[in-house]
């Protein structure tokens, strides 16, 4: 039991930082903290990933002629592109809450929903003058 | 010709892929009017492609096409087989159609400054929906449904203009969004973990041996999870409503007839192609996941949308209902049923697409769709009202329309399955349909018109027309039947043959 744990200590971390990841934006009414939140979540996601091609002993996959054992370099690529599409989330949603802020006044959510719900409240009444 | 002919599938991601920074250019000069029309012209090309693709494989064999020479599964591969095909025809026929209808809506309701680059990002998103369906690679998969999703997002916020209520729809489905396709990632990487490939069909091979593997179930739940956040699956479907409300006329035609349905298929995918129901733990989902989940969907979908004053979140909230129907036929997992979700894929397209449109028409001379403002409108827009009720009725799915054939479907495969309960339950979702459409009649053509000095006109024609082509196709497709259903037949059994 103990050995699994310590053996596997990398998946044990991933599990934790992803959930940690999850609590952040769900429980978050910042909404740049839910932004950081989903990073982190992301984050544990390329880690996963990347331990994943690890070889034990296993070097660079570069071809040198002798016969070494080499670390599986696909998820390290795949996780290039994932980092990318990261990347432009976090832009978009950064830049999602600018407008949000410009036009609310606040970026944390309970203001927002208060706000919105007045103004629900003002389309019904609109519509049905 | 016959050197492109080979290269079609590649040609039909890489087009609007590369117009879509050609079509960033037009900035320089701000030549409005050029960009919209290359915009079109590109849809179209990739319309005839897909026409192309789906007639080859039709009467052909499904192609497949390895992206730089390096031989599948090695290098990405574009599998092309009936139901991708399919797929392909509804995303670009809905965009092709949609766009002319596209002009005078955009001009009205998007900022000026924004037009040309509003467009880029349509290319994208189309770039990304017919990536995900083409490919044939669980990664690539990825990569292009957030190439999609992330232009989604920024179509969804142009309707700032109208409501800023369209910055917090957008940023809350980025945050579900991405939720969704992180999970979709997690599940490939668990899959990967086991078998070492990443090619749908090398990795469907692979796996028939691992069927009690802990990962692979891990993987699985976390695909499934990831993509019914995606195509909102009941409890997953808040992003839903105010993202179709708040974005723009044209963005929401085009979501609601083409995003959701482009997930359903990557589930299908997975579901039928890499796991298959032989899989035990894949059955198990069937019957205690999605069918009850599909059941609550259909109704509680349906019974929202009843409640709702503005007109967009009503059909909203219906499309939840209708992924329900979709999902239902999934779960019963024989071939009526499946067929149903492959012709209701279809259908769904064109019944969404003509609502939306129709509120899209009334988007652009009243410049508000709640409910309240479109009273009597039947005497001032009739055409564009009239659609709105024929599309209502296909929604509800009177027979001669195309909701009739996919609930006939979705009937049959109940009772094949041996539910009947559930066939009753279709039924009666289907009369709260009546009742919300029914809401629409009324305010439509019972109530006094609001605008008595007669200054308010019907919807100019070039925005009239594409949306009685959607009606009349609505129609069309629910009195000849038979390309659709052949189609459906040929991939509900490739489906459920290829998994025993």
């Amino acid at each position: 039991m103990v050995d699994a744990l310590i053996s596997h200590y990398n998946y044990w971390l991933i599990i934790i930082l992803m959930m940690l990841g999850l609590y952040v934006v769900v429980s978050r009414g910042n909404l740049v903290k839910k932004i950081v939140g989903l990073n982190i979540f992301q984050t544990s996601v390329f880690l996963l990933y990347i331990s994943l091609g690890k070889v034990s002993g296993g070097t660079a996959p570069i071809l040198t002629g002798k016969p070494e054992a080499f670390s599986n370099p696909l998820p390290h690529v795949l996780i290039l592109t994932a980092i990318v599409v990261g990347i432009a989330t976090t832009a978009l949603g950064l830049a999602l809450v600018v407008r949000i802020r410009e036009s609310y006044g606040t970026i944390e959510e309970d203001d927002i929903l208060i706000s919105e719900r007045s103004q629900d409240a003002s389309d019904i009444n609109g519509s049905s003058a | 010709m016959n050197f492109i002919m080979p290269h079609l599938p590649v040609l039909q991601v890489a087009i609007p892929l590369i117009a879509a920074p050609i079509c960033v250019l037009f900035t320089f000069g701000g030549h409005r009017k050029l960009a919209w029309l290359f915009t079109l012209a590109v849809s179209w090309m990739c319309f005839l492609i897909a026409g192309a693709l789906l007639s080859r494989v039709l009467l052909d064999t499904d192609i497949s096409y390895a992206i730089g020479n390096w031989p599948p599964p090695f290098g990405i591969e574009y599998r092309v087989d009936p139901i991708n095909a399919f797929v392909l025809l509804i995303i670009s026929g809905i965009s092709a159609i949609a766009l002319p209808f596209a002009r005078l809506s955009v001009e009205k309701e998007i900022e000026t400054d924004r037009h040309i680059l509003f467009y880029t990002s349509y290319l994208l998103c189309l770039t990304g929906l017919l990536g995900v369906t083409i490919t044939g690679d669980a990664f690539n998969i990825f990569v292009f449904l957030e190439i999609s999703s992330l232009s989604t997002y920024v179509l969804i916020a142009t309707g700032v203009r109208q409501d800023r209520r369209a910055l917090t729809a957008a940023y809350n489905y980025l945050i579900l969004g991405t939720i969704g396709a992180t999970f979709f990632v997690i599940g490939i990487g668990l899959l990967y973990m086991v078998t070492g490939t990443l090619n749908i069909a090398d990795l469907a091979e692979r796996l028939q041996p691992l069927s009690d593997n802990r990962v692979v179930h891990a993987g699985f739940a976390f695909i499934v999870i990831g993509m019914g956040l995606k195509l909102a699956l009941f409890p997953m479907h808040v992003w839903l409503p105010n993202a179709y409300t708040y974005a723009p006329s044209l963005v929401t035609v085009f979501l609601a007839a083409t995003s959701t349905k482009v997930s359903v298929y990557v589930l299908l995918r997975f579901l039928f192609t890499v796991f298959g129901p032989s899989y035990g733990f894949v059955n198990l989902t069937f019957e205690f996941v999605l069918l009850p989940l599909a059941i609550v969907a259909m109704f509680a979908g349906s019974i929202t949308a009843i409640f709702q004053t503005n007109a967009k979140r009503l059909f909203a909230y219906s499309s939840v209902a209708q992924l329900g129907y979709m999902m239902l036929g999934v779960a019963l997992s024989n071939i009526p049923g499946l067929m149903a979700t492959i012709l209701h894929i279809f259908n769904h397209a064109l019944m969404k697409g003509a609502l939306f449109m129709a509120l899209g028409c009334v988007m652009y001379r009243l410049g508000t769709i709640s409910l309240g403002s479109m009273k009597g409108l039947g005497r001032s827009m009739p055409w564009t009202m009239a659609a709105l009720i024929l599309g209502g009725l296909s929604l509800i799915g009177v027979p001669g329309t195309v909701g009739f054939i996919s609930k006939w479907h979705l009937i049959l495969g109940t009772l094949e399955a041996g539910f009947w309960p559930i066939a009753i339950l279709i039924v009666a979702s289907s009369l709260l349909a009546v009742i919300y459409i029914w809401k629409i009649v009324e305010v439509a053509y019972l109530e006094k018109e609001i605008n008595q000095e007669k200054t308010l006109k019907e919807a100019p024609i070039s925005m009239l027309a594409p949306l009685w082509v959607l009606v009349i196709l609505n129609f069309y497709f629910g009195i000849d039947a038979d390309l659709t259903t052949w189609v459906a037949r040929n991939v509900a059994e490739t489906f459920l043959g290829g998994g025993s």
